[in-house]
């Protein structure tokens, strides 16, 4: 069917329709909108020039590699060892020097700080916090309550080893008795020495308990680590039970929980994840928060 | 006597719910189990339904042309459209569900099937393919029978078509949230979902080849090729992305067989193309019919069809590789996929040419017609989608936004904006339409819709852009030492409150679907009748 006899004139464009139609629907015959045209040869011509440049089309075991030479790769490589070139001299120079005198060198110390920095940011914040402050669990590193010890040496150690990790079994292994779950206290017991604990660290006993009872108790089950004056070891990992910071809460309740059924925390060893100069960098970064010793 | 195709259909059927009933005997695959005891239910009761209207139907050849009119076969629409408004407002509300579990994780509920792992999939999949697919269907199937003036073929395969394809997406649905997934984005479902839609997809194309086959037109409508590619561009994607083989035919399990780089080459070319002939050529076919046809005015230029239509299908299909800059894939492929995206910018901008100057002469139109103003801005938000998808594919720019929330503003521009807002305008014609309703329930609260959700659409993708690009600035920060600025929970950190605002976008856009279901529930139970022979069949609006 011819539809030149159909075509008509719109009468609201004058522009003359294809004379198709369809369920009611028409055509103008409108031409290609003369800026869509240029822009679209323009974008045309801008790729060619692309391709001309770098490396585009596949050939048969190879490819145009582009009058650039640009290669993607040769450029990452390049600006990787440019990066690891220019830290490389700090890194050797940190893994040499003794903790304690990188703290005194000023180029040293800065480099220390941003390493540890970056690395606490990937590895330590999702447990301790974006700002070291910890969570109920994981200690604060902001403070100058440590467990196993706040100077830089016993930072390192705990840092290279973990804590209560099993590839180190040797090292930062203390484990508090399981007194309630285990049956080596009774209930009564464990509220007396409990009590007795609350009473030293500053807060109200469970009411009508012997507190003499619980000293006794205290002094034959927990002094070995706690110490007798209740501040605790940090060569064994028992926390002071005097501190302001409990790890685990320090209400009655979550130290009668404690007794019973303890939590013994883990951290991961990193001797293995990180290279010596950034578990280097992080001790001097995690001892300069303002709670190092 | 059966007809061929009802016997044939019975038959096929049949096979297929004794294989599924041997698979569900023989499985120590639960979810297995679960999927071959659905299949066997569907296809008995689809051999159960076709003997029952064998025995009690009167078995008259269905007229073609009832006093000269196309007699057209409206059912299966009716179904899709029912089925794109449930399944939309189902994919909406698992959307606002993830984007709040983003800024609030409780909301995980430490559960395997309410993790956001398995919800993003059944929220894409739900929206993309069950929505959008929906609308496509229903939209598909009216366009071509009326724009062809004949009756779609056979009785059984559209019913056939708009079942099956529900039926895959309810055991996709579910496979993802027992667990069951290929891992390959936009592609998760396992391979016997994967067969299904084959046969499915190949009954599709023959339905609406076979409708423009009888056609009563000399001509082929614009609408119809931009279908026509839809449907024939998706069936060789889906099979080449999905060529796996089964750990064994009683496990939901398979093995895909590209491996490494090749396989993420063939990943991304078709997660691309689904962009550009699933959410892009189909839904520019909607435009193409329902914007000329609200507004009553021609389209503004048969050449430019012409023109953007095989521009747009042939460079399209090169575009994938920008999905994968700065990864194992060689620099050669990943620049053409950057130029090819360039060169793409104004065949993509043909569309939307098309669509807003169509309105020349009944601008007015937007003032009084909310539905008419949806469309409108859909094909404005395209136009704003098919302009920043080239830029962010160059390598500069997508160093920055590559694995951000900009990438995730990006797609629902294109998809609340274009995807949704042209679909929304199509249901909002069609369900009268179908139904022989004089007009919508109500005008207003299409206008409610409208701005509640554009409303949405703002707060959600400027918050994505702000939170993107401040993301992607973050990460890139490096001190004069050469370390990382942030750590990345820092980043994490930061996004909280575009987070919010993004959910709260999401819930205003949740809140219009609601509205817009409502409301077409009203046309259709209280509206008015349409007076028959106002709706003559062949020329809806006359032409003058």
């Amino acid at each position: 069917m011819a539809d030149s006899h159909n075509k008509e004139i719109d009468q609201v464009s004058g522009v003359e329709t294809t004379g198709h139609e369809w369920d009611g629907l028409k055509e103008l015959n409108n031409p290609l909108p003369r800026w869509w045209l240029y822009s679209f040869y323009l974008c045309i011509a801008w790729a060619i020039g692309y391709w001309v440049l770098y490396p585009s089309w596949p050939m048969v075991s190879s490819y145009t590699s582009g009058v650039l030479g640009n290669s993607q790769r040769a450029d990452a490589l390049a600006a990787y060892q440019e990066g690891i070139d220019a830290r490389s001299g700090f890194a050797d120079k940190i893994v040499a020097t003794p903790l304690e005198e990188i703290k005194a060198d000023q180029s040293l110390l800065e480099f220390a700080l941003a390493n540890g920095q970056a690395a606490f940011g990937d590895n330590c914040a999702p447990c301790h916090g974006t700002g070291a402050t910890g969570f109920e669990g994981y200690p604060n590193l902001q403070d100058d309550t440590w467990i196993w010890g706040g100077i830089l040496d016993a930072i390192h150690t705990t840092l290279q080893y973990g804590i209560r990790h099993n590839d180190y079994e040797d090292t930062r292994f203390g484990d508090m008795p399981a007194f309630g779950r285990d049956e080596l206290l009774s209930r009564e017991e464990i509220d007396q020495v409990a009590s007795f604990v609350a009473v030293k660290a500053g807060l109200e006993p469970k009411e009508g308990v012997d507190l003499a009872a619980g000293e006794t108790l205290y002094v034959d089950n927990c002094a070995a680590c706690h110490g007798d004056d209740l501040k605790g070891i940090q060569d064994v990992g028992a926390p002071s039970l005097v501190s302001a910071n409990y790890l685990y809460g320090k209400t009655l309740d979550a130290i009668t929980a404690q007794i019973k059924n303890p939590r013994n925390g883990v951290m991961p060893g990193w001797e293995a994840r990180l290279d010596p100069a950034t578990i280097k960098s992080l001790t001097v970064y995690v001892h300069s928060f303002g709670g190092g010793q | 006597m059966l007809t061929m195709e009802e016997g044939f259909f019975a038959l096929f059927l049949a096979v297929i719910a004794f294989g599924c009933l041997i698979i569900a005997g023989k499985t120590f695959d639960q979810v297995m189990a679960f999927h071959t005891g659905l299949g066997a239910l569907f296809a008995a009761g689809g051999v159960f339904y076709i003997f029952k209207n064998y025995f009690e139907g009167d078995n008259q050849q269905i007229p073609q042309e009832i006093d000269g009119k196309p007699n057209y076969n409206i059912g299966p629409i009716k179904f899709a459209s029912v089925a794109a408004m449930f399944w939309g407002i189902a994919g909406f509300l698992v959307g606002l569900i993830i984007a709040s579990q983003l800024a609030w994780p409780a909301l995980n509920f430490d559960l395997p099937w309410t993790n956001f792992g398995r919800m993003r999939p059944l929220h894409t999949s739900a929206v993309i393919f069950a929505f959008g697919g929906n609308v496509l269907l229903a939209t598909s199937m009216y366009v071509v029978q009326r724009t062809c003036r004949a009756r779609m073929p056979g009785g059984i395969l559209p019913w056939f078509v708009v079942l099956g394809y529900n039926a895959f997406i309810l055991i996709a649905g579910t496979g993802y949230l027992l667990g069951a997934t290929q891992g390959k984005e936009y592609a998760e479902p396992e391979w016997y979902a994967d067969l299904w839609l084959t046969i499915v997809w190949v009954a599709y194309l023959m339905l609406f080849l076979g409708t423009l086959w009888k056609r009563k037109e000399p001509h082929i409508y614009v609408a119809n090729w931009f279908y026509l590619a839809f449907i024939v561009t998706v069936a060789m994607l889906h099979i080449t992305n999905n060529l796996t083989i089964p750990v064994s035919i009683y496990s939901t399990q398979s093995v895909i067989v590209w491996s490494g780089v090749q396989d993420a080459m063939v990943q991304w070319w078709y997660g691309h193309n689904a962009v550009g002939f699933f959410l892009t050529a189909g839904f520019l076919a909607i435009m193409y019919y329902f914007v000329p046809k609200r507004t009553d005015r021609p389209v503004y230029s048969y050449r430019l069809s012409i023109v953007h239509f095989w521009a747009l299908i042939f460079i399209y299909i090169w575009a994938g590789p920008h999905h994968l800059h700065y990864t194992a894939l060689p620099q050669w492929a990943s620049t053409l996929g950057a130029t090819f995206s360039i060169i793409l910018w104004m065949p993509s901008w043909g569309g939307m040419i098309n669509g807003l100057m169509t309105l020349s002469g009944a601008w007015d139109k937007l003032r009084t017609d909310p539905v008419l103003r949806m469309m409108v801005v859909s094909v404005a938000f395209y136009g704003m989608s098919t302009f920043e998808g080239p830029l962010m594919s160059l390598r500069a720019v997508n160093s920055l936004s590559h694995y951000t929330d900009w990438t995730i503003g990006h797609v629902h521009s294109g998809a609340l904006g274009w995807v949704g807002y042209i679909s929304f305008g199509a249901l909002y014609c069609l369900i009268p339409w179908l139904w022989n309703k004089k007009q919508l329930y109500s005008l207003k609260l299409v206008n409610w819709h409208f701005w509640l959700s554009t409303l949405g659409i703002v707060l959600y993708i400027t918050a994505m852009w702000v939170s993107g690009i401040m993301q992607g600035l973050m990460w890139r920060a490096y001190d004069a030492l050469g370390f990382l600025e942030y750590s990345f929970i820092e980043t994490v950190d930061a996004m909280y409150p575009f987070y919010v605002i993004r959910a709260l976008g999401g819930a205003l856009f949740v809140l219009g679907s609601l509205i817009m279901a409502y409301n077409l529930w009203m046309t259709v139970r209280h509206g008015e009748a349409e007076e028959a022979d106002t709706m003559p069949a062949g020329s809806l609006a006359a032409a003058e």
